[in-house]
């Protein structure tokens, strides 16, 4: 049974269908990376999961237990196992660093103060940023930024972590820093979906490639196949395009 | 609530009523359209002119803009009498109405004129313009572009809250209609609410029609909500 | 003229003046009240305008209407509309009570408007991340949403409250003794009526005038970003 199952996920915005059946999944553990051309529907996928695109058709399951989209309850439940990290990292900014990592599990997940600030300070701290846990955002760099970002998400405790394009917005040379967080985290066995540009570090740490266009899945696989050997002509053209840059 | 609403007085009156929206109306037009002519020579003043002449126009603009439009008509009803200028109830609301959209205006059409970048005059110079030519076509239509949409909502505010204040030394534009006849039979609530809903008309065609006057004269689009 | 320099040591008496002073903290009081309760109310009604789903349609008009109808109103009208439905329903409610009201009404309206701006301002991304995290839209709201927003609430809302000082001088119809009245008796009593409204009008400017420069000056200090604010005080220490 996987972690969690895409099965024929559709969705729209406005008029326009950006996801036309979409399916995959992942076991506990794994690392899935949705990889494609921009506009072919990865990050609506991870929009999708956690409810900030409606879904028009097919479903997601975490366990087994079909997620019910326009159920409140069921929706809640479902964030509360998802976590997602955004391109615009959308730290809240008129909170400290601490307090956008605490807020959440203090006000919505209800756990005491002082265990919740403990949490964060560690987790701040594995991201490297344990000096500013009284910086406001604006005084951060991008890439520190990220990092307070994957901090907040990872204080939720979520049992799968979503990752939208984590480092499109950054610098190249904050790039590194974001990575390595992300590196360790697939080390210590964190489910993970990421939406990534970056080939090399999807084919260093992904144990599953999903290679979407159009709003469908092309072609999925172990990332060498992928790379090296798509399938389809489509992938072969992707991957060819990129990988000689 | 016990009371029993009686419209039928008031549509017996109805006709009374649209007088006095029809005298709002020409008030409203009247004192923005004065208004407007105060404001264009002030803020062309406070732009260009020398500073004795701006140190002038700003006492102006401070002073209306911080006291109450009631009280400057009354200053020139109660007030001006004294120095023995003596102007009717009407022509006092009119021309306390003109000074008063005159500030307004002149801080609105300030910012229109500040709008105006130096670059783009430069564009027209070395497009070969001459000063008519730069001030015609591109200077006017860019301040109009900036500041239509503040003149569409003053206006809406001068024809609302700016005529109503006539009523007060006992000029017959529409709110002063309601209090003439509803003190006379006491419906009070039946007129006012028919008043209301008459000024929400009023207001709401002047609003479409500035918006449509916009968008064909300036191609300014004008939010009528 | 001789007239009004006759009356000058009349008019400005301890006695007179101090009425101006009470009927200047009457109209202050007003603008307050009225303004403080109605910018309450305001949120209630930008957040019932908020309202997701199709069942809320009816709520989300009728929210939308009335900003739209109160706008284009005269403020005397609805002072008179309050007056005598208040009156109706219940008779013994003071003149106070009736002006506040009004002035109560018309500030929803405006500042309505104002909110739903500042809201607007913040970019859509902080109310996603919120909800991603299980945040209600009320909790988004208040620890969101509104801290940010203020910067851009606040000036505007402040200068609708000042300005209203001076439409407050439509309630001396009704009979409350505020400024306006209070200037109106005192002509009648025979005081010259540019002696009286030039001294009423004063009395306008010096609350209204300091009041809109604070207004200013707060405008410029929240406009300041977080960043440039906090390198300020390190330069200045």
């Amino acid at each position: 049974m996987p972690h969690l199952a895409v099965n024929n996920l559709r969705a729209k915005y406005g008029a326009l269908e950006v996801l036309k059946g979409v399916s995959f999944s992942i076991e506990k553990g794994q690392v899935v990376a949705l990889v494609g051309p921009s506009g072919s529907g990865k990050s609506t996928v991870l929009r999708t999961l956690v409810g900030l695109t409606p879904v028009t058709g097919g479903n997601v399951t975490i366990h087994d237990d079909k997620i019910d989209y326009a159920s409140s309850g069921s929706l809640r439940r479902a964030r509360d196992q998802m976590a997602i990290v955004f391109q615009q990292y959308n730290l809240f900014q008129n909170m400290r660093i601490i307090d956008n990592v605490t807020v959440a599990p203090v006000k919505i997940k209800k756990r005491p103060k002082d265990e919740a600030r403990a949490d964060a300070e560690r987790l701040l701290a594995m991201v490297g940023l344990a000096d500013k846990l009284n910086a406001f955002p604006d005084q951060l760099s991008g890439g520190q930024q990220q990092r307070v970002a994957i901090a907040r998400a990872l204080a939720l405790h979520p049992e799968i972590l979503l990752l939208d394009e984590v480092t499109s917005a950054l610098d190249p040379e904050l790039v590194n820093e974001v990575l390595d967080s992300i590196r360790q985290l697939a080390k210590d066995g964190m489910t993970m979906i990421l939406v990534s540009h970056e080939m090399a570090f999807v084919r260093e740490v992904a144990d599953k490639v999903v290679f979407m266009d159009g709003g469908s899945v092309v072609e999925e696989g172990l990332p060498e196949v992928l790379f090296d050997a798509p399938k389809t002509d489509r992938a072969r053209e992707f991957f060819g395009k990129i990988l000689r840059h | 609530m016990n009371y029993n609403f009686q419209y039928g007085v008031v549509w017996d009156n109805f006709g009374a009523l649209m007088e006095g929206a029809w005298l709002t109306f020409q008030l409203g037009v009247f004192a923005f359209a004065g208004g407007i002519l105060i404001g264009l020579l002030c803020a062309s003043i406070k732009t260009y002119g020398p500073w004795p002449l701006r140190l002038l126009v700003d006492t102006y603009v401070v002073f209306i803009t911080n006291t109450p439009a009631l009280i400057q008509i009354y200053f020139l009803y109660f007030g001006l009498p004294e120095l023995g200028v003596r102007w009717s109830n009407e022509a006092c609301v009119l021309i306390g109405l003109v000074l008063n959209a005159g500030a307004y205006l002149t801080m609105i059409l300030r910012a229109g004129f500040l709008s105006v970048r130096k670059n783009e005059l430069e564009a027209g110079l070395t497009l070969g313009f001459s000063v008519v030519q730069q001030i015609r076509y591109i200077i006017v239509p860019h301040i109009a572009k900036a500041v239509y949409p503040a003149l569409a909502n003053f206006f809406i505010v001068v024809l609302v809250m700016g005529t109503s204040v006539g009523a007060l030394i006992g000029v017959d534009e529409l709110t002063g209609q309601a209090i003439n006849l509803s003190s006379i039979n006491y419906r009070w609530l039946e007129y006012f609410s028919v008043v209301a809903v008459i000024y929400v008309v009023l207001t709401f065609v002047a609003s479409v029609g500035l918006a449509l006057l916009g968008r064909w004269a300036f191609r300014v689009r004008v939010r009528i909500f | 003229m001789e007239r009004i320099l006759e009356q000058i040591p009349r008019f400005f008496t301890a006695d007179n003046m101090a009425l101006l002073l009470q009927s200047a903290g009457l109209t202050l009081a007003m603008t307050v009240a009225g303004c403080v309760i109605g910018f309450g109310l305001a949120f209630v009604l930008v957040y019932l305008r908020q309202t997701p789903g199709r069942w809320a349609l009816p709520l989300r008009v009728i929210c939308v209407a009335y900003v739209e109808v109160f706008r284009r109103i005269p403020f005397i009208v609805v002072i008179y509309l309050v007056l005598f439905f208040i009156q109706t329903v219940a008779s013994n409610a003071s003149l106070f009570t009736i002006a506040v009201i009004s002035i109560c009404i018309y500030a929803i309206a405006y500042t309505a408007e104002i909110i739903r701006g500042g809201l607007e301002s913040v970019p859509l991304t902080q109310m996603e991340a919120a909800r991603a995290m299980n945040f209600g839209r009320l909790r988004t709201l208040v620890t969101i949403t509104l801290p940010q927003a203020w910067p851009v609430i606040l000036p505007p809302a402040i200068a609708f409250a000042v300005s209203f000082i001076k439409d407050t001088a439509l309630v001396s119809q009704i009979g409350v003794f505020e400024l306006t009245f209070r200037g109106k008796e005192l002509n009648n009593q025979g005081y010259s009526g540019i002696l009286v409204f030039g001294t009423i009008a004063m009395c306008y400017f010096l609350m209204s005038f300091p009041l809109s420069m604070l207004g200013q000056y707060l405008e410029k200090r929240l406009a300041t970003p977080r960043s440039e604010q906090s390198a300020r005080k390190i330069r200045r220490t």
